[in-house]
């Protein structure tokens, strides 16, 4: 069982440092990637969790994962917003006219939703992670990054408690449900280890006490994944095999479908006034 | 409040008071008996002659209702006479649900929707052990808005819009909406 106390030490950010108002230019490039790999993560899952409006498998989770869906449209605004501060076009910009090699998401946000049990487990995996690099980034050098950070943290309780409860029923409950449960992590499990591939430049970021180390946060994170499936009678994968590339711009054909769907009516007149 | 000097003809006296005196007239859409102001989401008004500047801040910072509010703010400060007016969003300090005035949270409650208890502060540190629980809820449940029962239980995490939750009272047996602790 790894010691949570142990696990903040290591990621907790550099108390010697000033805050900065504006960020050194020559880690703009770093700091938009990496917010870019923030935004580009919370969009895709918002898409992915709207589809299930008006398809839940009951009325609680189709309501559930739609606020959810906003819920994290809501955080990419706010992290493609920071980037249009640095001199990037507009949040809807930015979302829906750049093509799959721009986009720096992990590729666990861009599968299909599958089966409720895999939207689940994404959602929780993906939470879980989403909370740990907020708490690091509250102490972010570079105040908006902060600010933002301690702004959206505060929102993720519900969405972990929504997980937690469902996942602990539905795995606790019935055999088949179980093992859809079960089925779901060990196939998403690869790619959710590659939340914590680093974007380009990650190592000056950190190194400016404007980011934590992935590197850092993935151990930790791994506790609680462990902690919290094998109470609820799951088994996590031992693979450390990760399915990297996202961060760099490699992306599956899942991602191309689901560009295609989501930017579609927006690039069909991108002046229009909404 | 940030205080600025007014150097507006005279006739037309605008000052961050008069601004947020008048903004009490804008509700929020999805909570008609509460207005902006006693959500606590303007953060500062800034007036520098006939021009206005308002900042407000999300409370869920997916909440589809904020441009709503932006736009009804704007208009709002345009019909007090102002001839520019900006409506920022920022994000420092947090909004959080304390800030819901205690008048309002009274309006909530008779339309049926139980305002938000006070919100669960942590101390700046990555402790998995202390998020939240399904089985141990880190506030304690409501009362009930219609018959002031406490013997109230979540039924789900999410309701109608981002920030409220369902729960049950056992004691009138009825769903209520919760306003949930942020």
């Amino acid at each position: 069982m790894a010691n949570p106390a142990t696990g903040a030490a290591t990621v907790a950010p550099a108390t010697d440092r000033t805050a900065l108002d504006t960020p050194p230019p020559e880690l703009l490039g770093a700091l938009k990637r990496y917010l870019l790999a923030l935004a580009d993560d919370e969009m895709l899952l918002g898409h992915r969790d709207a589809e299930w409006t008006g398809l839940g498998p009951i009325l609680e989770e189709d309501i559930a994962f739609s606020s959810m869906a906003q819920d994290e449209l809501g955080h990419a605004k706010i992290w493609y917003g920071l980037r249009h501060e640095l001199g990037e076009p507009s949040p809807d910009r930015q979302a829906f006219l750049r093509d799959a090699p721009d986009w720096l998401n992990a590729r666990l946000l861009e599968l299909d939703r599958g089966d409720y049990a895999a939207s689940l487990v994404r959602q929780y995996l993906f939470d879980l992670a989403e909370l740990l690099r907020l708490e690091a980034l509250t102490g972010s050098a570079w105040k908006p990054l902060a600010d933002a950070a301690l702004k959206l943290r505060q929102e993720e309780k519900y969405h972990l408690l929504h997980g937690q409860a469902y996942l602990e029923r539905l795995a606790k409950g019935a055999d088949e449900a179980r093992d859809l449960l079960q089925a779901a992590l060990d196939r998403l499990w690869p790619y959710a280890l590659a939340i914590w591939e680093p974007v380009e430049g990650e190592a000056d970021l950190v190194a400016a006490g404007i980011v934590p180390a992935s590197a850092a946060l993935a151990p930790v994170w791994r506790a609680a994944v462990v902690t919290r499936f094998e109470r609820a009678g799951l088994t996590v994968p031992l693979s450390h095999d990760a399915v990297t590339g996202g961060r760099r711009g490699e992306h599956g054909p899942e991602l191309v479908t689901l560009l295609a769907a989501m930017q579609g009516l927006y690039r069909s007149d991108p002046e229009a006034d909404w | 409040m940030t205080e600025a000097a007014v150097t507006a003809p005279a006739g037309l006296r605008l000052t961050p008071a008069t601004v947020l005196e008048a903004l009490d007239a804008v509700k929020d859409p999805e909570i008609p008996v509460v207005s902006v102001v006693e959500l606590g989401i303007v953060q500062s008004v800034t007036v520098d002659g006939d021009d206005v500047t308002v900042a407000i801040t999300p409370t869920f910072s997916g909440c589809p209702a904020l441009h709503v509010m932006r736009e009804e703010i704007e208009a709002c400060v345009l019909a007090l006479g102002a001839r520019q007016v900006t409506v920022d969003i920022v994000l420092d300090p947090p909004w959080t649900s304390d800030r819901i005035a205690p008048a309002a949270r009274e309006r909530m409650k008779a339309i049926g929707l139980a305002p938000p208890p006070p919100a669960a502060r942590r101390a700046f540190a990555i402790d998995l052990e202390l998020l939240p629980r399904a089985d141990a809820p880190s506030e304690a449940p409501p009362a009930c808005p219609f018959c002031n029962a406490m013997e109230t239980e979540l039924e789900n995490a999410f309701g109608p819009t981002i920030c409220r939750a369902l729960y049950y009272c056992h004691a009138c047996q009825q769903p209520f909406e919760q306003f949930k602790a942020l």
